[in-house]
């Protein structure tokens, strides 16, 4: 690529382009020939085969005259300098794009960590070659090379251990600042913003050492640091971000119109848009293929294809070019004004039509047929299907490496840098009840406050009668839930064009439309398809964690349902399962709450709230607990039903009752962890424990033990109709908020954890020991 | 990771196991060590709880369902050739030699047959052979969210059944389950995801079928 020479590799290369355009009508006409196209075409086509050569050498001639090439004052190490600076990957851009368009999320990641840890690779390389350029071409040494790759090595591992490093300090930070909690986001945005300074003044990587301070350091600083603290960090960090995005942008246009700078040369420009595209195409065809001989979960066409199109230029590229000096490389101004034409070209082009090729691309992979009501669930069936296998047999993810990491963390890490009490609470189902009591209080005040400040009036006192809003449910409307409310985002435009179709039929087919839209709208996503993990624009990504949310509840409820069921004996069982569900459907008829599931989400909580307590005493006491099967059924028959009747209060102290007056467990042990270890004893407890529950006497609260349970669900059932009368949230936020009087006995409550199904410790997302879908 | 090798010894019944459900030897060493992985307390075999621990099967519809395929007959315990079984049904289908199988032997757990019969399974709960209108109906209510009112649910449940039930008894049997999800037609979603159904090629059927 030497310009001294005579430009004969150019050349070349401008011939074979051109042979090829000449070839192409020939093709053309073979094809149309064998469709049985006309006469005429093939005599073109003849035409064309004929007149190919005099065709082409006028095409060379023209490009050439325009291209100017042979002028410029290079040589190969300053291509070299351009080329290792222009290839990078620029972080903003890809960001930005790929939430236009939805990427799962291991492409997302693949993509976006491939431009985060880029960087180590340009520094190095955009400084080995500066260096080199200094010297001098003729100067450069085997010794010099071989330095070159060393400090590779050097400057990546090092900004990543200058990052670790920080991301320590400020864990540790964190773990003291209890009773200063103003300056936590302080802590947090300096410590950051030291490891990007540390790691420029070293002339290590400086994005890759902040990268993984934030990488590491979060887990701990987000136990440790208030809930505001946390707020104000995250929203502090979109702000800066989105305004650095801004202004790097604007300087861009803004340098673009500087005339000085301006060398215009159409081959450089035109080779350098296509070589960028093609030769990263190539990069990331060869290494997919050596990385699917290894992946579990093979990269295809379609992935390849977003990778490769989706690798936008950008700030990076134009600032490194600008940072090139006059006086060592000659055609800087060339340089700097290719970099801009290739970072519009690549940011505007490939950015606005990446989503338009990537919905072709789906598109046309996805079936043409009109798929039936059963095709569509059952084929959703079997994605749920799938997943679950894949998530029973470990498919997804070296677990090996994880479990010893996560041991390694809890053992040691977690130690010197969680405060002590994140260090209890650290249990992930606890936080994601724990910001769901959040959610629904906030939205429960938001609703108030939209129907009129009097509407939330309330006191303790008057619990049945909230507010005159709430009590009166309105069939046709859903508004008295606020869950409801939560829930509106909902998308109402149907984008099924299948239904849309059908709409020319008959009635009966505009009720198979609206069968078809439901199922559409409303059939929950299997796991791979719906995380999107990072937003830009918004603070929480959500709306699938409602999903979550939902069949989690479930199935803690069936749960809970089957170890009743398994304790207290099959006739016992069909009598409450018939008396739940006809009570089910009666709250179902009445409330205006679809599907009357809300109410029932009140146990799950009560379940959080008081193994909480059962974490936090675990390391101080030495609970005695044993098997204590029939304390927990009492308790689970207690809760559930009490919680949706009556106030909470009485429910529990209703069940603390019975288990005080409980004679000590059967066999009683110590197990170093919770309930967990208790679970393979509780079957063979079971059939003794069976005697104790029948035989019990306690007859305080209404609905308690199971010979009861007949009588006790008839008042429940007359209970009904005023108890539903307050909305769900409002139910749980007072029955959560009655939970703070079980934690001064807590005795009690400890013998009443035992029992718990260990399920409940199994948080719904990703925990450490389980595998993320990666 | 060279210490793996030594532990293919370990796993009781390998050969027959290997035999019945045509897993590879390293693909059957993977799945030990996931076994034991699952088995917290070292019991040797996995109860309900020990599958009910994996977080995110509690929040897939049809969880419970699943773990309940694990314990056919109301077994309280699952052991490792057990465990494979079930797996065995998603490993993918071999496409080599179809010809030299022998005819006498019972069909590879892995067949299109026993995929669709191991989902039939699923929603027929009381194993009569038919899915009623009121088993569709459950796992409707399963797999579609809490906006969807019980009348809607019942009307999809109705017109699902009507649509897959030929012979008029209100029922979908396993016949007319085969011949609803697989048309003889082109590709249709079900057949693709049926027969592209084992491990490693979900995420890839999902992009393709778009983020509906």
């Amino acid at each position: 690529m030497s310009g001294r020479g005579a430009p004969g590799p150019r050349c070349g290369l401008l011939l074979a382009l051109l042979l090829a355009l000449g070839a192409l009508p020939r093709v053309r006409g073979v094809e149309e020939q064998s469709g049985g196209a006309s006469q005429g075409f093939q005599v073109v086509s003849f035409k064309w085969h004929h007149v190919k050569d005099p065709y082409i050498i006028a095409l060379w001639i023209l490009v050439a005259s325009l291209a100017k090439i042979g002028d410029l004052k290079v040589g190969l190490l300053d291509f070299l300098l351009f080329g290792s600076l222009i290839a990078a990957v620029d972080p903003v851009a890809v960001l930005a794009v790929f939430e236009e368009v939805h990427v799962n999320e291991v492409l997302f990641i693949i993509v976006f960590g491939e431009s985060l840890l880029n960087d180590a690779v340009t520094v190095v390389l955009y400084n080995v070659f500066e260096s080199f350029v200094t010297l001098g071409g003729d100067k450069v040494t085997g010794v010099d090379c071989v330095k070159g790759i060393v400090s590779f090595f050097v400057v990546s591992l090092g900004g990543t251990l200058v990052g670790v490093v920080f991301a320590f300090l400020l864990s540790l930070v964190t773990r003291f600042t209890k009773h200063v909690r103003i300056i936590e986001p302080g802590f947090v945005f300096v410590i950051s913003y030291l490891s990007y300074l540390t790691s420029e003044m070293l002339s290590l990587s400086a994005i890759l050492a902040i990268t993984f301070c934030g990488i590491c350091c979060q887990k701990y600083v987000k136990a440790n640091i208030s809930e505001q603290s946390a707020t104000t960090v995250r929203y502090t960090m979109k702000m800066l971000a989105s305004g650095a995005e801004t202004i790097i942008f604007m300087f861009l246009g803004i340098s673009a119109v500087n005339p000085g700078i301006w060398k215009w040369n159409t081959a450089f420009v035109l080779l350098t848009l296509v070589f960028i595209s093609v030769y990263r195409a190539i990069g990331v065809v060869l290494q997919t293929w050596v990385l699917n001989r290894y992946r579990m979960v093979q990269l295809e066409i379609i992935d390849q294809v977003v990778m490769s199109y989706g690798g936008l230029r950008g700030a990076v590229a134009f600032a490194l070019v600008v940072l090139l000096d006059e006086r060592k490389v000659k055609e800087r101004n060339l340089f700097v004004s290719t970099t801009i034409i290739v970072v519009f070209f690549t940011v505007v082009f490939q950015g606005l039509t990446i989503k338009p090729l990537v919905q072709w691309l789906k598109v046309k992979r996805s079936q043409h047929r009109e798929p039936k009501l059963n095709e569509k669930l059952h084929g959703r069936a079997f994605d749920h299907i799938l997943s679950a296998i894949e998530d029973i047999s470990g498919q997804i993810g070296h677990n090996y490496l994880r479990d010893k990491w996560s041991n390694f963390d809890r053992k040691f890490l977690s130690k010197i840098l969680m405060r002590r009490s994140a260090q209890k609470s650290r249990d992930r189902i606890l936080n994601v009840f724990h910001e769901l009591n959040l959610k629904d209080a906030i939205s429960y005040v938001a609703e108030g406050e939209r129907r009129g400040s009097l509407a939330f009036i309330r006191s303790p006192s008057t619990d049945n009668m909230v507010n005159v809003d709430f009590s009166t449910p309105r069939p046709s409307t859903v508004e008295a839930s606020v869950s409801y409310l939560l829930r509106e985002n909902v998308s109402a435009v149907c984008l099924d064009m299948q239904s849309l179709e059908q709409r020319r039929r008959s009635i009966r087919d505009t009720e198979d439309m609206a069968t078809h839209h439901t199922l559409q709208q409303y059939l929950y996503k299997p796991r791979q398809e719906y995380k999107h993990l990072y937003s830009r624009h918004e603070l929480t990504p959500n709306e699938d964690e409602k999903q979550d949310k939902e069949i989690f509840h479930r199935t803690m409820r069936k749960r809970l349902e089957s170890f009743k069921s398994a304790k207290l004996g099959i006739n016992q069982n069909k009598k409450a399962a018939k008396l739940y569900k006809r009570e089910r459907a009666q709250k179902r008829r009445n409330s205006s709450i679809p599907n009357g599931k809300l109410p029932m989400e009140s146990p799950v909580h009560n379940f959080a709230i008081k193994e909480k307590d059962l974490e936090l005493s675990d390391p101080e006491e030495a609970p005695d607990y044993g098997a204590e099967m029939g304390g927990g059924i009492e308790f689970l028959a207690n809760v559930t039903q009490d919680t949706t009747a009556t106030d909470s209060p009485s429910g529990d102290t209703g069940s603390d009752v019975p288990l005080t007056g409980r004679s000590s467990p059967p066999a009683a042990e110590k197990p170093p962890l919770p309930a967990r270890s208790q679970w393979p004893h509780a079957p063979s407890p079971a059939p003794p424990a069976e005697g104790p529950p029948a035989e019990a006497p306690p007859a305080e609260a209404p609905p308690t033990a199971p010979p009861d349970r007949e009588p006790g669900a008839g008042p429940e059932r007359r209970g009904l109709p005023g108890a539903h009368a307050r909305s769900a949230a409002a139910r749980r936020v007072h029955s959560r908020r009655s939970f703070q009087r079980p934690r001064a006995r807590r005795r009690p409550a400890l013998l009443k954890l035992s029992s718990l199904p260990p399920s409940c410790h199994a948080p719904p997302h990703a925990l450490e020991q389980e595998e993320t879908p990666l | 990771m060279g210490s793996l090798g030594s532990h293919a010894a370990r796993i009781p019944d390998a050969d027959s196991i290997r035999r019945e459900t045509g897993f590879s030897q390293a693909s059957l060493l993977r799945l030990y060590h996931r076994f034991r992985a699952l088995d917290r307390n070292k019991k040797g075999y996995l109860s309900r709880m020990d599958l009910q621990q994996i977080g995110a099967l509690a929040v897939n519809p049809l969880g419970e369902r699943i773990i309940d395929s694990f314990f056919p007959d109301g077994n309280l315990r699952l052991d490792f050739p057990g465990f494979v079984r079930v797996l065995a049904h998603f490993r993918p289908i071999d496409d080599e030699d179809p010809g030299i199988r022998d005819p006498k032997e019972p069909e590879p757990l892995n067949s299109r047959m026993n995929k669709l019969r191991f989902a039939f399974q699923l929603y027929d709960l009381d194993r009569d052979g038919k899915i009623s209108r009121h088993e569709m109906l459950q796992v409707l209510r399963l797999m579609v969210g809490v906006q969807v009112t019980e009348e809607q649910l019942e009307s999809i449940a109705d017109r699902t059944v009507q649509e897959a039930d030929e012979d008029g008894d209100g029922a979908v049997s396993f016949l007319e389950f085969t011949k609803v999800t697989m048309p003889s037609g082109l590709g249709s979603g079900c057949q693709e995801s049926l027969g592209q159904m084992h491990m490693g090629k979900a995420v890839r059927r999902r992009w393709a079928e778009g983020e509906g």
